[in-house]
């Protein structure tokens, strides 16, 4: 049955695709290669979902080989939930790539982005699906080495500094994370998660395996860009074209967040995590001043592009939050909030790319009259924003809801007043851009600026309209977040 | 027929102002409050809706005597200001008016806390509009500040809601009681929307900054959910007495030095909103009763000021007290009107006021609170000064300003005539609106005592402004006069309150002052920091990047080795 191949196709169809968009570079081959291989795993990442929510988690030994030697696909409600997101981030974006300009820029290249993305769409996606560290870190290379090149493929010059100084920080992270794997081999002589963890129950935990989680968790949280490792992340965000910020600002935190869940929960396990070392209020404190700094370094900003970067800055901090509380409902929070951040940001990268396409500037000056130039973009900006800052009937909003919640379950109130603020932040520097958009007339002799390609606007619209649906329709979102932190807390 | 929710007439209504443009706008407009009251009254008393949400039920139409009287206010409310602003060709405020409204009216329904948050927020978001549709600095700033006010309130109001689901499961819109933390947050979100004092500076802040039909919308709605919210959660705590005492009395103080006659509105909107408070605050039915029917009296005759105000701010640019003056002679029906919902608000016999507010300080007298009755009756005698002559005396009459206008337009003109009728009947003939209370009425407004009690305030009152009008203060040259005559009300009153003002201000200005430079020099150190050139935003080199790195992962390793 090919249902059964699904997690091995799920890497696979991508990972050909790319090479196949250099062979078949002929006119638009390439974007329809990029378009049938994100657009079916995005698919197969739905059936997956559907199959893990009925029949529990699934096991695929990759060519025969059985698990503690062979590489093992393990799929739980967490991955297959990061998979989701990955996946139908992925493709929602290809449509909007073939019309932002990116590829007229690179002229006859562009069949070298559709390989680069793929690519980076199949490490993002294998990282997610694998149950075999070493193949983690494998899989977080050839996503890290694409992103890099796609990020340098930015309009402006600094996209290559700016890609560079990600290349240097993101080698020392995965760096870390082989070399805390390297220890973990050491100690167990297993690279199998699941056998990892049942090792070290077994085997007790030394020194070695201390020094492992420290060099993991450091090399993780540089790869998610936890304050104040995040120092790469707001001038790749910017610089990059506006089709891959919003690939990467939806996707590649996400796993990052992921691969930090999956090896404090299931590897190490929770309780080695967080009360054999003290883990919680360091994360829960670099947390918490990245919501703040994120936030306000974002209300200062004049480039809105920037500014949205730091705003992620800062929803990491909520999400790292979550992790920290150590409850089912703040893991729960994290998962969901990967979910709906994705969408957040998603949909108001997008957006930012609609208006660049119009005006080429992200300055906030050049805003100013965009209301009512660009009425569907700006439009999809509010919602965005909207959702954002958490007001209900949005996507946001259930985000915020479970954090809080998960705060007050552990009788944490001044977390849950933090949070709180911190959201009240969220709507000054949303307000700022609204503002000059809707009630600031554009400068005298300015050019005419009209709306946004359809091409462009379908994938913003598509996104933002996730936001509201996601909303209100709630059922799915938290069920699955639910299992997952179930699934990786071990609680049934 | 098929009836639906109240609110969504008015969002779907929302949604076909947006899409339709002049003659058929205005048609569209004018119908979606006459839709929705007829919807309201074919609404089955059994009606229900709901839906679920994470594990709770939420409901979002409960119908009882209370939620059906504020549903027609609103749906009054709506269309008095719909009128009024018929002429103005402007979609965002239509579409934020029409939206602000509904939200009021999904506020009175709900059936739970998390739909009353919902509706909370969406109260904030909507109205905001329609200050930051003056399109100037000064209404943007205050914008953004009334905005981030009214979050603030909706964050508090979700903790608490969040606190007491935590606590007791329930997430039922009843009587709540003060007992317990997320009972005060569930109370000081209620309060910063109510205006209490010291939370009430968002009010008289951004109010006058409204476009002319702005204000009107925004004294109608926002208030008047927090005092229906009161009204459910809070009613009979004591401390609500003391609360209302204050805001009725306190606003006369500033509406009397105010000289934007709008913002004099406003303080006297809290001195009004300190009536309602009261008698929420004393519980009984007759209490109750009587705050509620001011709230209707108090939508309608503020509604008219308002409308009066704002037909002169259309006209002539300025709505400051100084710069106006004569204007009954071109704008005669307006001064005409204005007259009337000033006679209301100072409640004249056989004005609406008169009906409403004698049933608080009558239950204040019943209940013991002979103190609370002796402020009260001095906060109506204040109301008369400030918004009962100051208002009509600067605008139409005091010094002829020359300043020559047309009568305001005849949709404004008509809202404002519409005003004045239901302010004069439900004065004359309170019964009907009697009948619409929650609880029954045993009160007759026109008894000897209540008559001659009122007119002796009133006309002592009046007296005293003649007199002093007479003897001093009153160059008969008029020449720079406005200085002049704001110092003769601030004699109007009794002298010890002078000394309080004098007394006060200076304190009151030292503390925002400083609170200010505070602030400043907290967003100037943030700045220094977060700014685009700021350490936390520039972009670091490589190095010291890796060097941070470097720290954290030693960081850690010593956390966790030792």
């Amino acid at each position: 049955m090919i249902t059964e191949h699904f997690p091995a196709l799920q890497i696979v169809i991508p990972l050909i695709a790319a090479p196949l968009c250099i062979l078949l570079r002929w006119r638009n081959v390439p974007f329809g290669i990029a378009l049938v291989a994100t657009w079916s795993a995005f698919i197969i990442s739905c059936l997956l979902l559907g199959q893990v929510m009925d029949q529990g988690i699934i096991s695929y030994e990759l060519g025969g080989w059985a698990a503690p030697w062979g590489i093992e696909y393990r799929i739980d409600a967490a991955n297959a939930m990061v998979l989701l997101i990955v996946s139908g981030i992925g493709s929602v974006v290809v449509p909007y790539t073939r019309n932002s300009m990116l590829l007229e820029y690179i002229h006859e290249r562009h069949y070298m982005f559709y390989s680069a993305y793929l690519l980076c769409l199949t490490g993002l996606m294998g990282v997610a699906i694998t149950g075999d560290a070493f193949n983690l870190f494998v899989f977080l290379e050839i996503s890290s080495l694409s992103s890099y090149v796609l990020i340098s493929l930015g309009f402006d010059r600094r996209a290559l500094t700016a890609a560079y100084q990600y290349l240097v920080l993101g080698t020392i992270g995965a760096t870390f994370i082989v070399i805390g794997i390297g220890l973990l081999y050491h100690a167990t002589g297993s690279l199998n998660m699941l056998d990892i963890s049942q090792r070290l129950e077994i085997n007790g935990y030394d020194r070695t395996v201390v020094a492992a989680f420290a060099f993991i968790t450091v090399g993780t949280l540089l790869k998610l860009a936890l304050f104040p490792l995040h120092l790469w992340l707001p001038d790749a965000y910017t610089y990059a074209p506006s089709s891959v910020s919003a690939f990467l600002a939806a996707t590649a935190t996400k796993v990052a967040v992921y691969v930090l869940l999956r090896f404090f929960f299931t590897i190490f396990g929770a309780e080695f995590s967080f009360e054999t070392l003290p883990s919680g209020p360091p994360l829960m404190a670099l947390a918490i001043i990245a919501m703040f700094t994120g936030s306000f370094v974002a209300i200062f900003q004049e480039n809105i592009k920037r500014m949205l970067a730091y705003s992620s800055v800062a929803q990491i901090g909520y999400m790292i939050l979550g992790v920290s509380l150590v409850t089912v409902n703040g893991v729960a929070a994290t998962v969901l909030h990967l979910f709906n951040h994705a969408l957040i940001k998603g949909g108001l990268f997008l957006a930012m790319g609609c208006i660049y396409f119009r005006i080429s500037s992200h300055h906030i000056d050049n805003f100013a009259g965009l209301g009512r130039r660009m009425p569907l973009t700006m439009a999809a900006f509010v919602v965005g924003g909207l959702s954002l800052i958490g007001v209900p009937l949005t996507a946001g909003f259930i985000s915020k809801w479970q954090f809080v919640l998960a705060a007050l379950d552990r009788d944490l109130w001044w977390v849950a007043a933090l949070l709180m603020m911190s959201s009240l932040l969220a709507v000054v520097y949303v307000w700022r851009v609204v503002e000059q958009a809707y009630f600031r007339s554009p400068p005298a002799g300015s050019e005419a600026v009209t709306e946004a390609p359809t091409s462009l606007l379908i994938p913003t619209w598509v996104l933002v309209g996730a936001n509201i649906y996601f909303g209100i329709e709630t059922e799915l979102p938290l069920t699955v977040s639910r299992m997952a932190a179930r699934a990786l807390l071990g609680t049934q | 027929m098929s009836s639906m929710t109240p609110f969504l007439v008015f969002f779907l209504g929302a949604i076909l102002v947006a899409l339709t443009k002049g003659r058929l706008q205005s048609m569209v407009l004018l119908a979606i409050p006459v839709v929705g009251a007829l919807n309201l009254y074919y609404l089955p008393a059994d009606m229900t809706g709901g839906t679920m949400m994470f594990s709770y039920t939420l409901s979002w139409l409960r119908i009882d005597k209370l939620s059906i009287l504020f549903g027609y206010l609103f749906h009054l409310a709506a269309f008095i200001g719909i009128i009024f602003s018929l002429n103005l060709r402007d979609t965002t405020q239509h579409v934020s008016g029409v939206l602000y409204a509904g939200s009021a009216l999904g506020a009175v329904f709900a059936g739970d806390l998390i739909t009353l948050f919902v509706f909370w927020e969406l109260l904030a978001v909507t109205s905001v509009f329609l200050i930051l549709a003056r399109r100037t600095e000064k209404s943007q700033q205050a914008a953004m500040r009334y905005l981030i006010i009214q979050i603030t309130s909706g964050l508090i109001l979700l903790a608490g809601v969040l606190l007491r689901v935590h606590e007791t499961g329930s997430i039922a819109f009843g009587h709540i009681g003060l007992s317990g933390l997320s009972s005060w947050l569930i109370f000081i979100a209620f309060g910063i929307k109510c205006a209490f004092p010291f939370l009430h500076n968002w009010l008289t802040d951004a109010y006058p900054e409204a476009t002319p039909s702005g204000t009107v919308f925004l004294s109608s709605f926002t208030t008047k959910v927090a005092v229906f919210s009161l009204a459910r959660c809070f009613a009979g705590e004591e401390i609500l007495i003391y609360i209302g005492a204050v805001m009725a009395m306190f606003p006369i103080y500033f509406a009397v030095i105010e000289n934007d006659l709008r913002r004099v509105l406003a303080y006297s909107l809290i001195n009004q909103i300190g009536f309602m408070v009261v008698g929420i605050g004393i519980g009984t039915a007759l209490a109750v009763n009587g705050a509620v029917a001011h709230a209707f009296n108090d939508v309608v005759f503020k509604g008219l000021l308002m409308m009066s105000m704002g037909a002169v701010l259309y006209r002539t640019g300025t709505m400051k007290g100084s710069e106006l003056g004569g204007l009954y002679k071109s704008m005669p029906k307006t001064a005409t009107f204005c007259i009337v919902g000033a006679a209301s608000i100072s409640a004249f016999p056989l004005f609406s006021g008169f009906v409403s507010k004698s049933m608080v300080m009558v239950a204040a007298l019943d209940e013991g609170y002979p103190i609370v009755w002796l402020a009260l009756l001095f906060a109506s005698a204040g109301v008369f000064h400030h918004a009962g002559i100051k208002i009509p005396f600067f605008a139409f009459f005091a010094h002829d300003s020359g300043i020559r206008v047309k009568e305001a337009p005849r949709n404004m003109l008509i809202a404002m005539g519409l005003a004045a009728v239901i302010c004069i009947f439900n004065g004359s003939y309170p019964w009907v609106l009697y009948s619409m209370l929650p609880f029954p009425v045993d009160y007759a407004p026109y008894t000897m005592a209540h008559v001659l009690t009122q007119s002796q305030l009133l006309f002592f009152s009046a007296l005293a402004f003649c007199m002093l009008k007479l003897y001093n203060l009153y160059p008969p040259e008029l020449r720079g006069i406005n200085i002049d005559v704001e110092w003769a009300y601030r004699w109007l009153l009794p002298r010890a309150t002078k000394g309080f003002v004098t007394l006060f201000a200076p304190i009151d200005q030292a503390c925002r002052a400083l609170a200010v430079r505070r602030i400043e020099v907290l967003i100037a150190r943030l700045y220094r920091h977060h700014g685009p050139h700021g350490v936390l935003a520039k972009s670091w080199p490589t190095g010291s990047t890796a060097l941070w790195v470097a720290i954290v992962l030693g960081g850690l390793l010593l956390v966790y080795y030792f």
